[in-house]
């Protein structure tokens, strides 16, 4: 288990070498990345005068080497916009983040886990049909436009929850349950299916030929071996939801990093733009890390894997 | 686990006879206008399939033959008739069925029109991701080693990134254009496809199929067509229609940011991002487009389900 | 006939299974018994229903699909005699286990991953003998012993994948014997190993039947494992019983051209120009149909009307030695029965 944990350890990093350099060139895909900064107003001399203030004038090997020595460090430059440091202001924004994913994943978790096993268990069933239609909606409903939805009908309408900011208990409710309904729509299914596919296992059947309680082969057979593929893709999914969150914080003004970055596009403020990408990507492969991690914890064939 | 014995004295049962049906249909020996009926009756028995294949039909439908079918030009403005209700309630007029937006442009003519930007996206960036994919787990599975860590190292770079957040991060830099749009989808979504490819390919090898073929003197095409193509399809079709209703999800996303076609171009995204501002006046304008958004996507994943019940390992077996 | 109960009657046991492209009928009606401390072998092809008559007993199969339309399954337990078939769930539950072991074909995917052996084993003697877990660990390292399993103590933690599969298959016989059932059903339990291993593994099983007294219905369509191991045989073609007999009976007077097929051996008086029943052509049973007649009829060099008429009835010809079949082979012709 040693080996897989310490290359999935370098490949992580790998991953985020290879997303400095892809967050490098992005803003310099167009060749010029002084003009998508500045204003389209601008004139061609504060534009220049601005390339050479940002150092984009030097040869492109120097700039990188200068991008990697400092992003290692945490430093991104300033933000155009704000004109200090770019990381700081971001890292203020990933509490409010982390809370509405938080939020979103246990709404998730709390409804679609007790749905997936009741369906799998009972396929056909009322609760099965439940489930497959959360399931279904969950992954074709845009959640853009049912949380305008939500708010026309909650906030508007019937007044009864805030349709912006992060002031109160209640402003989570409309905008977690919006950012975690697709997750809970591929988790019912999720579940639904490793428990339908367990219960048709060979090993299964030996529980039964063995005269146990079907609780506790429910439990014991059944549940231990849907847990393990669910464990991975909660880890990923959280990290979608980490990385996913722009449009929701943006229709209810939530203050995390996804308002930010649409914000900073709107300003052009691409340094900020790429430390965000920068730090939303090392959570989310941080997260993915930590997933396989307690996948192989979970497996005893990968734990103890000969 | 050690091989089956191999006797040639009948001391077995199973030789003598030719292998009995058992309890399970395998369906891949039989004929394919056998199949075909098969297909037809599985579509019956799972309704869902059906609504998937109408909905995708009809956003086929829409878009192909939207100048005839739209009661309106959806760039003419009638300035005076903005912001009118859908026709059912009091103050609509049926003469713009679905209402108009702030321009008073017809709002069911734009969503129309609307299907094409979304088809478009959908079928030509599938195409590109696909063959894009396909070409890269091709080349991955095949050739094995270091190219192959190198190219699948790539791939899960990708794989690995949050994807909306790229998707934005580049499109805002690009430009809004429906080929810029086409080309991200078909540049970020070919992961999925080159993964799939690559594990099918790996298949093959493992069950040794490459092997006797290359043993029997096959050349790569041959080996190619013959055997690797027609395992590929199956998968390759469901993920297809699974990326297919995720472009457009994400097309109309990046719309909704202001970041996918020109606004002067009808596209549902568009429709969204400037029905938000509307939202308490006329709620029609964001909520149509919304509900086209959701029933194309949501025909592309009941197609892309019932596709991947029907072309699972049982049809897969259909191999020469 | 013996004046003891049987341990294991079973009468007329018809098993069918309703699928999408109709019903498939998988027993149709098989009656056999089997006495304390015997064991009897069941032969046949793939899709015979071997394992499905098993199963239906068990109460292992899936009810829809499955339905057991029609029989008996009568269980003597020294005390009382009870139809496994009509018994509730619950009670059924408490004889799987407890007095019927059962050893499956695949040890790999028969085995849970993620618990260990020990905990497998240790399972079924906490259910049915009550034991707590403190006594359960030391009869499981017994019987780890005595399936042949070295070090039981560190072999107790292990889990399936670190075995090999020979050393997986002692494990899936130690959770079968581990409440020393009355009956041990393997259904092909050699097929997915090794031919070396094989042997020791019935080696095992013999010994088992020997020390413990316990019955042992095997399953196999490997002729060569019968002649080491069985008692008594039954031949089974397409749900129904070809021929059922002691094993020196069998394979010396074999009567049902499937038996004498599966044996290799030449009919003893035969019309036609001798004609090898090995390579046999002709449609396997399709158990789709509800059969009217004789299955075997298709593959049978002496099928004559009468064969595609009726289903030929189970007989005596010979000290329990019966037989399904119109036709005589020892003497060449039909036979005369009414």
């Amino acid at each position: 288990m040693q080996r897989y944990l310490v290359s999935r350890l370098i490949q992580s990093i790998a991953i985020l070498f290879g997303v400095l350099v892809l967050v490098f060139f992005m803003v310099r895909v167009t060749g010029d990345p002084a003009t998508i900064m500045m204003p389209r107003e601008a004139s061609p001399e504060s534009i220049e005068a601005f390339r050479h203030k940002m150092g984009f004038d030097r040869p492109v090997i120097v700039q990188f080497w200068d991008f990697l020595t400092h992003a290692v460090v945490g430093d991104f430059g300033n933000s155009l916009h704000f004109k200090i440091p770019a990381l700081p202001l971001i890292l203020e924004r990933l509490p409010a983040t982390v809370q509405l994913a938080a939020g979103g994943m246990l709404l998730a978790l709390v409804v679609a886990i007790p749905l997936g096993l009741v369906g799998g268990s009972t396929p056909g069933s009322v609760w099965d049909g439940i489930g497959r239609l959360i399931g279904l909606l969950g992954q074709s409903i845009p959640n853009f436009w049912l949380a305008l939805v939500l708010i026309f009908f909650f906030a508007v309408r019937l007044r009864l929850l805030p349709s912006f900011g992060r002031d109160e208990l209640r402003s989570m409710i409309l905008p977690c349950f919006v950012l975690g309904l697709p997750t809970m729509g591929s988790l019912v299914r999720l579940t639904r299916s490793a428990v339908l596919e367990i219960r048709g296992e060979d090993y299964v059947r030996t529980a039964y030929s063995k005269g146990l309680r079907p609780n506790l082969i429910y439990v014991r057979h059944i549940l231990r071996n849907a847990a393990i593929p669910l464990v991975s893709v909660i880890g990923v999914q959280f990290g979608y939801m980490l990385g996913g969150s722009i449009y929701i914080e943006t229709i209810f003004s939530w203050p995390g990093m996804g308002q930010m970055i649409e914000q900073a596009i709107g300003w052009r403020d691409y340094p900020l733009v790429q430390a965000i990408a920068f730090l939303t990507s090392v959570i989310v492969v941080v997260l993915n890390l930590f997933t396989d991690m307690a996948y192989a914890l979970i497996d005893p064939r990968i734990r103890y894997g000969r | 686990m050690g091989d089956r014995p191999v006797t040639n004295t009948p001391a077995s049962a199973n030789q003598i006879s030719v292998s009995g049906t058992g309890l399970r249909v395998d369906e891949a020996r039989r004929g394919w206008r056998h199949q075909l009926v098969y297909i037809g009756r599985l579509l019956w028995r799972d309704k869902s399939g059906v609504i998937g294949l109408v909905l995708f039909l009809t956003l086929v439908f829409s878009a192909v033959f939207a100048p005839w079918i739209s009661p309106h030009d959806p760039l003419s403005q009638h300035l005076s008739e903005s912001k009118l209700p859908p026709a059912w309630t009091e103050g609509g007029d049926w003469k713009y069925p679905l209402g108009t937006d702030n321009l008073g442009r017809d709002l069911l003519s734009r969503i129309i029109y609307g299907s094409r930007v979304s088809l478009t996206v959908g079928l030509v960036g599938v195409v590109i991701a696909c063959g894009l994919g396909m070409l890269i787990g091709l080349v991955s599975g095949y050739a094995g080693g270091r190219v192959d860590a190198a190219i699948s190292g790539f791939v899960n770079l990708i794989l690995a990134l949050p994807y909306l957040l790229f998707v934005v991060f580049i499109a805002s830099i690009l430009g809004r254009s429906l080929i810029n749009v086409i080309m991200i989808f078909g540049i970020t979504d070919s992961p999925i496809f080159a993964r799939t490819t690559r594990g099918e390919v790996l298949r093959l090898r493992e069950a040794g199929y490459v092997e006797s073929a290359m043993a029997i003197g096959a050349g790569g095409w041959k080996i190619l067509f013959d055997h690797i193509l027609p395992n590929l399809i199956g998968p390759l079709i469901t993920v297809a229609t699974f990326t297919m209703s995720a472009m457009i999800f994400y097309e109309a996303g990046l719309g909704f940011l202001g970041l996918s076609v020109p606004p002067s171009v009808p596209s549902w995204g568009n429709m969204l991002s400037s029905g938000r501002k509307y939202l308490t006046t006329a709620p029609w304008i964001a909520g149509f487009p919304g509900l086209a958004i959701m029933f194309a996507s949501l025909g592309m994943n009941l197609l892309g389900d019932w596709l991947r019940d029907v072309l699972d390992p049982r049809l897969r077996r259909v191999k020469k | 006939m013996d004046n003891v109960t049987p341990l294991l009657e079973v009468k007329d046991l018809v098993t069918q299974f309703n699928t999408l492209d109709g019903a498939v009928h998988a027993v149709n009606g098989v009656s056999f018994i089997i006495d304390e401390g015997e064991t009897l072998a069941i032969v046949g092809e793939s899709g015979c229903g071997k394992s499905v008559t098993m199963l239906s007993l068990m109460g292992l199969i899936p009810q829809p699909p499955g339905k057991i339309v029609n029989g008996q399954a009568l269980y003597f337990d020294g005390s009382t005699q009870r139809d496994l078939l009509a018994l509730s769930k619950e009670e059924l539950r408490q004889v799987r286990g407890r007095e019927i072991g059962m050893v499956f074909q695949d040890p790999l995917t028969s085995l849970n991953p993620v618990m260990t052996i020990g905990q497998q084993i240790s399972e079924s003697l906490v259910e049915h003998m009550r034991m707590s877990s403190a006594e359960a660990y030391q009869r499981t390292l017994k019987l780890l012993e005595y399936v042949d399993i070295p070090d039981p103590q560190k072999r107790y933690g292990n889990y399936p994948h670190q075995f090999s599969g020979g050393m997986r298959q002692r494990v899936m016989i130690a959770i079968a014997i581990a409440c020393m059932p009355k009956i041990l059903i393997a259904d092909e339990p050699t097929t997915a190993l090794d031919v070396t291993v094989q042997a020791q593994i019935v080696e095992l099983v013999a010994q088992m039947r020997a020390e413990l007294k316990m019955a042992v219905i095997w399953i196999t369509h490997d002729l060569g494992v019968v002649a080491g191991i069985a008692d008594r045989v039954m031949v089974m073609y397409g749900g129904h019983v070809a021929e059922r007999a002691y094993v020196d009976d069998l394979y010396k007077h074999p009567k049902h051209p499937y038996t004498v097929g599966l044996l290799g051996a030449l009919p003893r008086m035969d019309e036609d120009t001798a004609r090898r029943l090995v390579s046999i052509e002709g449609s396997p049973p399709d158990l789709y149909k509800q059969p009217t007649h004789c299955q075997f009829a298709y593959r049978c060099p002496f099928a004559f009307d009468r064969c595609w008429a009726e289903i030929p009835p189970l007989i005596t010809v010979g000290y329990r030695h019966k037989l399904a079949c119109f036709y005589d082979i020892d003497q060449g012709r039909p036979r005369d029965v009414a």
